[in-house]
Protein backbone atom coordinates (compact mmCIF):
# COMPACT_ATOMS: atom_id res chain seq x y z
CA UNK A 1 0.00 0.00 0.00
CA UNK A 2 1.13 3.64 -1.01
CA UNK A 3 2.19 6.38 2.09
CA UNK A 4 -0.99 8.07 3.29
CA UNK A 5 -1.68 10.93 1.55
CA UNK A 6 -2.12 14.37 3.13
CA UNK A 7 -5.13 15.82 4.97
CA UNK A 8 -5.70 18.09 2.18
CA UNK A 9 -5.88 15.53 -0.62
CA UNK A 10 -8.62 14.24 1.13
CA UNK A 11 -10.47 16.52 1.99
CA UNK A 12 -10.27 18.24 -1.49
CA UNK A 13 -11.22 14.85 -2.72
CA UNK A 14 -14.63 15.19 -0.31
CA UNK A 15 -14.95 18.90 -0.99
CA UNK A 16 -15.32 17.58 -4.64
CA UNK A 17 -17.84 15.07 -3.80
CA UNK A 18 -19.63 17.52 -2.01
CA UNK A 19 -24.02 17.02 -2.91
CA UNK A 20 -26.33 19.19 -0.30
CA UNK A 21 -28.15 17.06 2.42
CA UNK A 22 -31.18 17.08 3.72
CA UNK A 23 -30.57 17.50 7.54
CA UNK A 24 -31.78 14.33 9.77
CA UNK A 25 -34.96 15.28 11.99
CA UNK A 26 -34.43 15.97 15.29
CA UNK A 27 -34.42 12.82 17.59
CA UNK A 28 -38.02 13.22 19.08
CA UNK A 29 -39.61 13.60 15.80
CA UNK A 30 -37.78 10.33 14.75
CA UNK A 31 -39.26 8.45 17.77
CA UNK A 32 -42.37 10.56 17.62
CA UNK A 33 -42.85 8.63 13.37
CA UNK A 34 -42.54 5.22 14.99
CA UNK A 35 -44.73 6.17 18.38
CA UNK A 36 -47.40 6.80 15.37
CA UNK A 37 -47.56 3.46 14.03
CA UNK A 38 -47.58 1.86 17.79
CA UNK A 39 -50.40 4.10 18.23
CA UNK A 40 -52.56 2.60 15.20
CA UNK A 41 -51.52 -0.55 15.49
CA UNK A 42 -52.99 0.42 19.38
CA UNK A 43 -56.49 1.86 17.89
CA UNK A 44 -56.97 -1.18 15.82
CA UNK A 45 -56.47 -3.36 18.81
CA UNK A 46 -59.08 -1.31 20.72
CA UNK A 47 -61.82 -1.03 17.69
CA UNK A 48 -61.39 -5.10 17.32
CA UNK A 49 -61.71 -6.05 21.20
CA UNK A 50 -63.03 -2.53 23.17
CA UNK A 51 -61.62 -1.07 25.90
CA UNK A 52 -64.45 -1.99 28.32
CA UNK A 53 -62.94 -5.66 29.06
CA UNK A 54 -59.30 -3.79 29.88
CA UNK A 55 -61.00 -1.12 31.78
CA UNK A 56 -62.42 -3.97 34.04
CA UNK A 57 -59.40 -5.88 34.43
CA UNK A 58 -57.39 -2.76 35.55
CA UNK A 59 -60.43 -1.50 37.62
CA UNK A 60 -60.40 -4.80 39.17
CA UNK A 61 -55.91 -4.87 39.27
CA UNK A 62 -54.77 -1.29 39.05
CA UNK A 63 -51.47 -3.01 39.47
CA UNK A 64 -51.89 -4.82 35.77
CA UNK A 65 -52.90 -0.92 34.82
CA UNK A 66 -49.53 0.71 36.25
CA UNK A 67 -47.57 -2.16 34.71
CA UNK A 68 -48.65 -1.50 31.07
CA UNK A 69 -48.84 2.29 31.70
CA UNK A 70 -44.91 1.21 32.78
CA UNK A 71 -44.84 -0.37 29.26
CA UNK A 72 -45.99 2.36 27.47
CA UNK A 73 -43.60 4.98 29.05
CA UNK A 74 -40.47 2.37 28.72
CA UNK A 75 -41.51 2.04 24.63
CA UNK A 76 -41.65 6.07 24.80
CA UNK A 77 -38.45 6.57 26.46
CA UNK A 78 -36.39 3.87 24.61
CA UNK A 79 -37.45 4.56 21.14
CA UNK A 80 -36.56 8.84 22.04
CA UNK A 81 -33.32 7.40 23.66
CA UNK A 82 -32.57 5.32 20.68
CA UNK A 83 -32.88 8.06 18.46
CA UNK A 84 -30.59 10.22 20.62
CA UNK A 85 -27.93 7.92 20.47
CA UNK A 86 -27.77 7.45 17.33
CA UNK A 87 -27.04 10.96 16.67
CA UNK A 88 -23.11 11.51 17.00
CA UNK A 89 -21.99 13.83 20.00
CA UNK A 90 -24.87 12.38 22.56
CA UNK A 91 -24.26 11.55 25.59
CA UNK A 92 -24.30 7.70 27.17
CA UNK A 93 -26.52 8.52 29.93
CA UNK A 94 -29.73 8.94 27.77
CA UNK A 95 -29.58 5.11 27.74
CA UNK A 96 -30.62 5.78 31.52
CA UNK A 97 -33.63 7.12 30.24
CA UNK A 98 -36.22 4.39 29.80
CA UNK A 99 -35.20 2.77 33.10
CA UNK A 100 -37.52 4.43 35.80
CA UNK A 101 -40.45 3.55 33.66
CA UNK A 102 -38.97 -0.27 33.59
CA UNK A 103 -38.85 -0.23 37.04
CA UNK A 104 -42.26 0.80 37.05
CA UNK A 105 -43.35 -1.83 34.81
CA UNK A 106 -41.40 -4.52 36.32
CA UNK A 107 -42.17 -3.99 39.52
CA UNK A 108 -46.03 -3.62 38.82
CA UNK A 109 -45.84 -7.03 36.97
CA UNK A 110 -44.42 -8.25 39.73
CA UNK A 111 -46.65 -7.04 42.21
CA UNK A 112 -49.70 -8.35 40.56
CA UNK A 113 -47.79 -11.57 40.27
CA UNK A 114 -47.37 -11.89 44.11
CA UNK A 115 -51.25 -10.40 44.86
CA UNK A 116 -52.69 -13.30 42.35
CA UNK A 117 -50.47 -15.88 44.39
CA UNK A 118 -51.92 -13.81 47.87
CA UNK A 119 -55.61 -13.33 46.78
CA UNK A 120 -56.28 -14.90 43.93
CA UNK A 121 -59.79 -13.63 43.23
CA UNK A 122 -59.29 -10.57 41.04
CA UNK A 123 -62.35 -10.40 38.56
CA UNK A 124 -59.87 -11.42 35.61
CA UNK A 125 -61.21 -14.73 33.73
CA UNK A 126 -58.93 -17.12 32.06
CA UNK A 127 -56.91 -15.92 28.85
CA UNK A 128 -54.54 -17.38 26.35
CA UNK A 129 -52.11 -19.42 27.55
CA UNK A 130 -48.14 -18.00 28.16
CA UNK A 131 -47.13 -19.67 25.13
CA UNK A 132 -49.59 -17.24 23.31
CA UNK A 133 -48.21 -14.07 24.96
CA UNK A 134 -45.19 -14.77 24.24
CA UNK A 135 -45.60 -15.06 20.53
CA UNK A 136 -47.83 -11.95 20.42
CA UNK A 137 -44.37 -10.14 21.88
CA UNK A 138 -42.31 -11.36 19.83
CA UNK A 139 -44.37 -11.85 16.48
CA UNK A 140 -44.65 -8.30 16.91
CA UNK A 141 -41.47 -7.16 18.07
CA UNK A 142 -40.05 -7.58 14.94
CA UNK A 143 -41.88 -5.59 12.37
CA UNK A 144 -41.81 -3.14 15.16
CA UNK A 145 -37.88 -3.61 15.80
CA UNK A 146 -37.15 -3.66 11.57
CA UNK A 147 -38.83 0.02 11.55
CA UNK A 148 -36.92 1.47 14.52
CA UNK A 149 -33.63 -0.24 12.92
CA UNK A 150 -34.66 1.46 9.21
CA UNK A 151 -35.69 4.87 11.13
CA UNK A 152 -31.81 4.39 12.97
CA UNK A 153 -29.83 3.92 10.42
CA UNK A 154 -30.76 7.22 8.66
CA UNK A 155 -28.77 8.51 11.14
CA UNK A 156 -24.68 7.43 12.25
CA UNK A 157 -24.82 5.27 15.71
CA UNK A 158 -21.70 5.30 17.22
CA UNK A 159 -22.89 2.64 19.88
CA UNK A 160 -24.67 0.76 17.59
CA UNK A 161 -25.42 -2.17 19.98
CA UNK A 162 -26.69 -0.09 22.88
CA UNK A 163 -28.79 1.74 19.90
CA UNK A 164 -29.81 -1.35 19.10
CA UNK A 165 -30.22 -2.82 22.95
CA UNK A 166 -32.90 0.34 23.27
CA UNK A 167 -34.84 -0.07 20.00
CA UNK A 168 -35.25 -3.86 21.34
CA UNK A 169 -36.23 -2.53 24.63
CA UNK A 170 -39.09 0.14 22.39
CA UNK A 171 -40.54 -2.81 20.51
CA UNK A 172 -41.02 -5.69 23.39
CA UNK A 173 -42.58 -3.21 25.71
CA UNK A 174 -44.71 -1.45 23.02
CA UNK A 175 -45.94 -5.07 21.90
CA UNK A 176 -46.29 -5.58 26.00
CA UNK A 177 -48.66 -2.37 26.38
CA UNK A 178 -50.80 -3.64 23.12
CA UNK A 179 -50.73 -7.10 24.20
CA UNK A 180 -52.61 -5.82 27.81
CA UNK A 181 -55.38 -4.91 25.58
CA UNK A 182 -56.96 -8.43 24.92
CA UNK A 183 -55.24 -10.22 27.76
CA UNK A 184 -57.66 -11.07 30.32
CA UNK A 185 -55.21 -13.18 31.96
CA UNK A 186 -53.93 -12.24 35.82
CA UNK A 187 -50.26 -11.61 36.45
CA UNK A 188 -49.90 -15.54 36.98
CA UNK A 189 -45.87 -16.31 37.49
CA UNK A 190 -46.31 -18.34 34.13
CA UNK A 191 -47.00 -15.34 32.62
CA UNK A 192 -44.87 -12.94 33.97
CA UNK A 193 -41.86 -15.64 32.90
CA UNK A 194 -43.45 -15.63 29.55
CA UNK A 195 -43.44 -11.96 29.13
CA UNK A 196 -39.75 -11.54 30.83
CA UNK A 197 -38.46 -14.41 28.68
CA UNK A 198 -40.27 -12.69 25.11
CA UNK A 199 -38.92 -8.98 26.19
CA UNK A 200 -35.44 -10.90 26.77
CA UNK A 201 -35.24 -12.69 23.79
CA UNK A 202 -35.79 -9.45 21.91
CA UNK A 203 -33.77 -7.16 23.17
CA UNK A 204 -31.19 -10.59 22.50
CA UNK A 205 -32.15 -10.64 18.88
CA UNK A 206 -32.03 -6.70 18.94
CA UNK A 207 -28.35 -6.79 20.24
CA UNK A 208 -27.10 -9.00 17.99
CA UNK A 209 -28.80 -8.60 14.64
CA UNK A 210 -29.94 -4.79 15.10
CA UNK A 211 -25.73 -4.01 16.14
CA UNK A 212 -24.82 -5.22 12.80
CA UNK A 213 -27.20 -3.58 10.79
CA UNK A 214 -26.43 -0.07 12.49
CA UNK A 215 -23.04 -0.97 12.69
CA UNK A 216 -21.08 2.01 10.19
CA UNK A 217 -21.16 1.01 6.57
CA UNK B 1 -28.05 25.25 31.40
CA UNK B 2 -25.16 24.77 33.99
CA UNK B 3 -22.24 23.25 32.94
CA UNK B 4 -22.62 20.04 34.81
CA UNK B 5 -26.44 19.47 33.57
CA UNK B 6 -25.26 19.92 29.79
CA UNK B 7 -22.36 17.48 30.31
CA UNK B 8 -25.48 14.83 30.59
CA UNK B 9 -26.62 15.32 27.27
CA UNK B 10 -23.10 15.82 25.53
CA UNK B 11 -20.99 13.28 24.79
CA UNK B 12 -17.49 15.27 25.30
CA UNK B 13 -15.20 13.57 27.13
CA UNK B 14 -11.83 15.10 25.74
CA UNK B 15 -13.44 18.23 24.73
CA UNK B 16 -14.63 20.36 27.63
CA UNK B 17 -14.62 23.30 25.55
CA UNK B 18 -17.10 22.24 23.86
CA UNK B 19 -20.39 22.55 25.83
CA UNK B 20 -19.46 26.29 26.88
CA UNK B 21 -21.86 27.52 24.13
CA UNK B 22 -24.89 26.05 26.41
CA UNK B 23 -23.47 28.15 29.56
CA UNK B 24 -24.11 32.12 30.24
CA UNK B 25 -20.03 32.82 30.61
CA UNK B 26 -18.57 35.22 28.25
CA UNK B 27 -17.60 33.21 24.83
CA UNK B 28 -13.75 32.03 25.00
CA UNK B 29 -11.59 31.74 21.41
CA UNK B 30 -12.65 28.45 21.49
CA UNK B 31 -16.30 28.73 21.99
CA UNK B 32 -15.99 31.39 18.81
CA UNK B 33 -13.63 28.70 16.80
CA UNK B 34 -16.46 26.54 17.34
CA UNK B 35 -19.37 28.79 16.44
CA UNK B 36 -17.69 29.73 12.85
CA UNK B 37 -17.18 25.74 12.28
CA UNK B 38 -21.05 25.80 13.19
CA UNK B 39 -21.98 28.11 10.46
CA UNK B 40 -19.46 26.41 7.96
CA UNK B 41 -20.92 23.11 8.47
CA UNK B 42 -24.10 24.42 8.05
CA UNK B 43 -23.31 25.59 4.83
CA UNK B 44 -21.53 22.85 3.82
CA UNK B 45 -24.59 20.63 4.34
CA UNK B 46 -26.06 23.54 1.58
CA UNK B 47 -23.89 22.13 -0.33
CA UNK B 48 -21.12 24.83 -0.23
CA UNK B 49 -17.56 23.05 -1.06
CA UNK B 50 -15.69 25.97 -0.04
CA UNK B 51 -17.11 26.51 3.61
CA UNK B 52 -16.72 22.48 3.47
CA UNK B 53 -12.95 22.32 2.87
CA UNK B 54 -12.61 25.15 5.40
CA UNK B 55 -14.45 22.93 8.59
CA UNK B 56 -12.97 20.16 7.43
CA UNK B 57 -9.31 21.44 7.19
CA UNK B 58 -10.11 23.58 10.64
CA UNK B 59 -11.36 19.96 11.66
CA UNK B 60 -7.63 17.78 11.18
CA UNK B 61 -6.28 19.84 14.62
CA UNK B 62 -9.03 18.58 16.98
CA UNK B 63 -8.79 15.20 15.38
CA UNK B 64 -5.34 14.93 16.10
CA UNK B 65 -6.23 16.36 20.03
CA UNK B 66 -8.81 13.42 20.37
CA UNK B 67 -6.56 10.54 18.85
CA UNK B 68 -3.85 11.96 21.12
CA UNK B 69 -5.54 11.69 24.44
CA UNK B 70 -7.08 8.54 23.38
CA UNK B 71 -3.54 7.02 23.21
CA UNK B 72 -3.24 6.51 19.82
CA UNK B 73 0.40 6.66 18.45
CA UNK B 74 1.57 9.36 16.28
CA UNK B 75 2.21 7.07 13.65
CA UNK B 76 -1.60 5.86 13.04
CA UNK B 77 -3.12 9.67 14.10
CA UNK B 78 -2.96 10.37 10.11
CA UNK B 79 -5.40 7.24 10.11
CA UNK B 80 -7.58 8.65 12.56
CA UNK B 81 -7.74 11.82 11.09
CA UNK B 82 -8.63 10.29 7.65
CA UNK B 83 -11.06 7.74 8.64
CA UNK B 84 -13.12 10.89 10.66
CA UNK B 85 -12.96 12.91 7.50
CA UNK B 86 -14.69 10.42 5.74
CA UNK B 87 -17.24 9.55 8.46
CA UNK B 88 -18.20 13.34 8.57
CA UNK B 89 -18.67 13.27 4.74
CA UNK B 90 -21.25 10.33 5.28
CA UNK B 91 -22.57 11.49 8.40
CA UNK B 92 -23.13 15.48 7.84
CA UNK B 93 -26.72 15.08 7.66
CA UNK B 94 -26.97 14.60 11.38
CA UNK B 95 -25.03 17.20 12.36
CA UNK B 96 -27.24 19.71 13.92
CA UNK B 97 -26.34 23.83 13.84
CA UNK B 98 -28.17 24.53 17.35
CA UNK B 99 -24.99 22.52 18.81
CA UNK B 100 -21.53 22.40 19.01
CA UNK B 101 -19.74 21.05 15.82
CA UNK B 102 -16.79 20.67 18.19
CA UNK B 103 -18.52 17.61 20.47
CA UNK B 104 -19.88 16.21 16.80
CA UNK B 105 -16.77 15.91 15.62
CA UNK B 106 -14.95 15.08 18.89
CA UNK B 107 -17.60 11.87 19.29
CA UNK B 108 -16.84 10.76 15.80
CA UNK B 109 -13.04 11.77 16.31
CA UNK B 110 -13.24 9.51 19.23
CA UNK B 111 -14.93 6.08 18.10
CA UNK B 112 -12.54 6.42 15.27
CA UNK B 113 -9.67 6.47 16.90
CA UNK B 114 -11.15 3.10 19.18
CA UNK B 115 -11.14 1.79 15.89
CA UNK B 116 -7.70 2.53 14.97
CA UNK B 117 -6.13 1.44 18.18
CA UNK B 118 -8.51 -1.76 17.85
CA UNK B 119 -6.91 -2.48 13.97
CA UNK B 120 -3.50 -1.48 14.73
CA UNK B 121 -3.33 -4.24 18.10
CA UNK B 122 -4.69 -7.03 15.67
CA UNK B 123 -2.08 -5.77 13.44
CA UNK B 124 0.85 -5.74 15.17
CA UNK B 125 0.17 -9.74 16.77
CA UNK B 126 -0.59 -11.04 12.87
CA UNK B 127 2.65 -8.92 11.29
CA UNK B 128 6.15 -11.11 10.83
CA UNK B 129 8.92 -9.85 12.76
CA UNK B 130 11.42 -7.36 10.64
CA UNK B 131 14.22 -9.71 10.59
CA UNK B 132 12.91 -12.69 9.72
CA UNK B 133 10.86 -10.98 6.93
CA UNK B 134 14.54 -10.12 5.63
CA UNK B 135 15.88 -12.82 5.69
CA UNK B 136 13.05 -14.30 3.48
CA UNK B 137 13.66 -11.71 0.83
CA UNK B 138 14.65 -12.53 -2.22
CA UNK B 139 17.51 -11.16 -4.15
CA UNK B 140 16.74 -8.35 -6.58
CA UNK B 141 19.72 -9.03 -8.78
CA UNK B 142 18.69 -12.96 -9.37
CA UNK B 143 17.35 -13.33 -13.04
CA UNK B 144 16.04 -16.63 -11.63
CA UNK B 145 13.89 -15.00 -9.68
CA UNK B 146 12.81 -12.24 -11.91
CA UNK B 147 11.60 -14.93 -14.38
CA UNK B 148 10.17 -17.19 -11.70
CA UNK B 149 8.21 -13.39 -10.37
CA UNK B 150 6.89 -12.89 -13.79
CA UNK B 151 5.66 -16.24 -13.58
CA UNK B 152 3.51 -15.45 -10.38
CA UNK B 153 2.48 -12.33 -11.17
CA UNK B 154 0.75 -14.06 -14.36
CA UNK B 155 -0.94 -16.32 -12.07
CA UNK B 156 -1.44 -13.52 -9.46
CA UNK B 157 -3.61 -11.71 -12.12
CA UNK B 158 -5.47 -14.69 -12.84
CA UNK B 159 -6.52 -15.88 -9.69
CA UNK B 160 -7.08 -12.04 -8.93
CA UNK B 161 -9.70 -12.06 -11.93
CA UNK B 162 -11.64 -15.03 -10.14
CA UNK B 163 -12.48 -13.36 -7.37
CA UNK B 164 -15.59 -11.56 -6.27
CA UNK B 165 -16.29 -8.14 -7.26
CA UNK B 166 -16.05 -6.63 -4.03
CA UNK B 167 -12.80 -8.44 -3.44
CA UNK B 168 -11.57 -8.06 -6.59
CA UNK B 169 -12.32 -4.02 -6.41
CA UNK B 170 -10.53 -3.77 -3.00
CA UNK B 171 -7.29 -5.75 -4.29
CA UNK B 172 -7.16 -3.21 -7.38
CA UNK B 173 -7.79 -0.01 -5.44
CA UNK B 174 -5.00 -1.01 -2.56
CA UNK B 175 -3.07 -3.39 -3.96
CA UNK B 176 -2.85 -3.23 -7.15
CA UNK B 177 -3.56 0.97 -7.69
CA UNK B 178 -1.44 1.38 -4.37
CA UNK B 179 -4.18 3.39 -2.99
CA UNK B 180 -4.54 4.22 0.74
CA UNK B 181 -7.50 3.17 2.69
CA UNK B 182 -9.07 6.71 2.63
CA UNK B 183 -8.47 7.37 -1.22
CA UNK B 184 -9.89 4.01 -1.96
CA UNK B 185 -12.92 4.75 0.21
CA UNK B 186 -13.36 8.25 -1.14
CA UNK B 187 -12.96 6.45 -5.03
CA UNK B 188 -15.40 3.44 -4.34
CA UNK B 189 -17.66 4.92 -2.23
CA UNK B 190 -17.23 2.02 0.45
CA UNK B 191 -16.56 2.22 4.16
CA UNK B 192 -13.00 2.06 4.86
CA UNK B 193 -14.07 -0.99 7.22
CA UNK B 194 -15.68 -2.53 4.44
CA UNK B 195 -12.73 -2.46 1.80
CA UNK B 196 -10.17 -3.57 4.54
CA UNK B 197 -12.46 -6.80 5.25
CA UNK B 198 -13.00 -7.43 1.25
CA UNK B 199 -9.19 -7.48 1.25
CA UNK B 200 -8.35 -9.31 3.89
CA UNK B 201 -11.05 -11.61 2.45
CA UNK B 202 -9.27 -11.59 -1.39
CA UNK B 203 -5.77 -12.27 0.06
CA UNK B 204 -6.99 -14.94 2.09
CA UNK B 205 -8.87 -16.71 -0.98
CA UNK B 206 -5.25 -15.82 -3.62
CA UNK B 207 -3.23 -17.39 -0.27
CA UNK B 208 -5.31 -20.64 -1.05
CA UNK B 209 -5.56 -20.63 -4.64
CA UNK B 210 -2.14 -20.01 -5.03
CA UNK B 211 -0.31 -21.92 -2.03
CA UNK B 212 -3.14 -23.76 -0.75
CA UNK B 213 -3.34 -22.49 1.98
CA UNK B 214 -6.03 -22.13 4.34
Amino acid sequence: MSVEPRPQDLITALGARLTPVRRLPPPWLRALGWLVVVAIIAVLLLRHYGAAAMLQRWAAAPDMAWSTIGAAITAICAAWAACVLAVPGRARAWAWLPVPPALLWIGASGWGCLRSWLAPVTGAVAGPPAVDCLTFIIGLSIPLSALLIWLLRRACPLRPVLTAILAGLASAAASAGLLAIFHPIDAAATDLLSHALAVGIVIAANAVMGGRLLSPR
Amino acid sequence: MSAGIAAVFYDVPFLPDCRAHVSAEPASASEQADQQRRAWMAAAQAGDRQAYERVLADSVALIRGVARRRGVPVDAQDDVVQETLITVHRARHTYDPSRSYDAWLAAIASRRAIDTLRSHGRRSSREVHDDYALDRHPDRDDASVESERAQRAQRLQAAIAELPPRQREAVRQLGLKEQSLAEAAADTGRNAGALKVNLHRALKALRERLHGEP
